[in-house]
């Protein structure tokens, strides 16, 4: 348990421009660590890429930061809020000021686009439907899906679902925008719209946003810093510029894209293969 | 492993099961009775849309299954009866295992099949496809969003659905009693009111709120609990049909057990 001082101090802290804090980030699955010591900061405004490899933890630290795992030590700092003490009213409040963007879109299979996008507001304003349809239109407008609100997710295209996805976190007029994978098994046009549209948002709204990423050419594009994850570890943390410029191996490897080294060539591969057989 | 430790470890998780379809219920009865007092609007859209597909959807079959157990029950009781020269007691046979157990059950087999089993596939395809995290980002409570309605349609329609089954089971008496066992329609609706108490049809109704319930926090659970993957959506679904026919069986002996000692003295 942290000592009540320094959480207080770091959360003071936290209201300084800083949009999000985390420390000493420790996340289980059983008793399997994925993340292990995670440390970095968020300025308000500020549009962060997260990149690593499958199975790197990426995904398992956003779904840290919006609530949806709970770490097993360390600390995350929302706006000044530290995650693991806040009430599920305070928590509700939290998210209310989040928008996020899914892998899969996570449109409710049940309802049209429109439906999807007007959800928020339905739920947590007392608009009336008309102000509601208005701001739905707007909304798709501004991820160009205008005209397909009466569409059911699953007569949409993947980049189309992505875009109805942006459209539905945007809808809160969020402070913090997080996009898990937003260009992961697009084709190279429909990704580069999504990064336009990243690009678009940030300009205009100046939110402060999340991206968790593998795509290279789309992180550089877009994030103001990086930060790479290896293996539950943060190896590296910088702009574009001093990241292209790092020297150390394994972020070349990443960034030069060279792949691991032939397993079959390791000492132990023959030892592995044949481990509790009897021969 | 030896078998005591099997046996305690099934125990342990088959506790730790019905202590989460507590937790379940608790939290989506608080959505309906304490929520809406505390500002939270309790979705009747949704109410009405669950209890249409749920209840009003399962009219049709729940109708011709009832009433061929109407005619099963007359005819497998009037074959005993026949040999006593009692034939015309197959109305209150009838009318007291249709009211007393047969239309609850069937009626909540029947929703097990019907929506049970659509519980644990929607909320279970949501889970796969991150829908309930989606949810719960958007700082809405998975359990009001999706389960308080579907409680709150069930526990409604569940007794419908049975005084519906028990109208129908009665019917299909009436016409093995009209046909074959010399009633007229107006002496076998006379036989049947005069052989049931308002208590037997009380009694089955509180069973069938106690199965609505069962059969809700089962799907709703199952869904919710449901793993990575496809494949998990159809075990979720299976097993809640599995866990939810044993469960509403075990309700029944139960209820039944309670009914029998509290009002046989």
């Amino acid at each position: 348990m942290r000592p009540r001082s320094s959480r207080d101090e770091s959360g003071r802290q936290a209201d300084g421009g800083i949009a999000i804090r985390v420390r000493n980030l420790r996340v289980n699955y059983g008793e399997h660590e994925v993340l292990h010591n995670i440390g970095f900061d968020v300025k308000a405004g500020e549009t962060i890429a997260i990149l690593g490899g499958s199975g790197s933890g990426k995904t398992t630290l956003l779904r840290s930061l919006v609530g949806l795992e709970r770490p097993s030590g360390g600390a995350i700092w929302i706006r000044g809020q530290d995650l693991c003490c806040i009430s599920p009213r305070e928590m509700a409040e939290l998210r209310k000021k989040f928008g996020i963007s899914f892998q899969g879109g996570a449109l409710f299979g049940s309802m049209t686009v429109g439906e999807n996008v007007a959800l928020p507001l339905r739920e947590h304003t007392r608009l009336d439907d008309s102000t509601i349809e208005v701001l739905v239109r707007l909304k798709l407008e501004e991820v160009g899906l205008s005209g397909y609100e009466d569409y059911n997710p699953a007569q949409l295209s993947g980049g189309m679902k992505k875009r109805a996805a942006i459209a539905r976190a945007l809808t809160m007029d969020p402070e913090i925008l997080f996009f898990d994978e937003p260009s992961a098994g697009l084709d190279p046009i429909i990704a580069a719209g999504i990064d336009d549209l990243i690009l678009k948002l940030k300009r205009a709204f100046g939110m402060t946003i999340v991206v968790v990423t593998h795509e290279l050419a789309s992180a550089f594009l877009i994030a103001d810093r990086m930060v790479l994850v290896d293996k539950g570890n943060i190896i590296a943390i910088g702009t574009p510029e001093e990241m292209k410029a790092n020297p150390q191996p394994r972020v070349r490897q990443f960034l030069d894209r060279v792949p691991d080294p032939e397993v079959s060539a390791d000492e132990g591969f023959l030892d592995r293969l044949t481990q509790n057989l009897r021969l | 492993m030896p078998v005591t430790e099997t046996l305690g470890q099934a125990t342990i998780d088959g506790l730790a099961y019905l202590g989460d379809l507590a937790i379940l219920m608790g939290r989506s009865l608080h959505a309906i009775i304490v929520a809406p007092f505390q500002g939270q609007r309790l979705r009747g859209q949704r109410v009405v849309h669950q209890a249409m597909s749920a209840g009003v959807g399962a009219i049709p079959i729940l109708s011709l299954i009832s009433f061929f157990i109407g005619v099963i029950m007359a005819l497998q009781s009037a074959y005993e009866l026949r040999k006593l020269g009692a034939i015309a007691l197959v109305a209150r046979a009838v009318a007291i295992s249709i009211t007393r157990e047969l239309a609850p059950l069937i009626t909540a087999i029947v929703v097990i099949g019907r929506s049970g089993s659509a519980f644990a596939a929607e909320i279970g395809s949501m889970k796969v496809n991150e829908e309930i995290d989606a949810l719960e980002t958007m700082a809405l409570d998975p359990i009001q969003f999706l389960v308080a309605p579907k409680l709150l349609a069930m526990l409604l329609m569940l007794p419908c659905l049975t005084t519906w089954a028990d109208f129908m089971g009665i019917l299909g008496g009436a016409t093995f009693g009209v046909s074959v066992a010399g009633f007229t329609l107006g002496s076998y609706i006379q036989a049947t009111l005069h052989s049931i108490a308002f208590r037997d049809i009380v009694t089955g109704l509180i069973k069938s709120v106690m199965f609505g319930a069962v059969i809700t926090a089962v799907g709703c659970q199952e869904g919710l609990s449901t793993g990575l993957g496809a494949e998990q959506v159809g075990r979720s679904t299976t097993s809640a049909v599995v866990k939810s026919i044993f469960l509403v069986v075990a309700v029944d002996l139960v209820f039944t057990l309670l009914f029998y000692f509290t009002t046989s003295r």
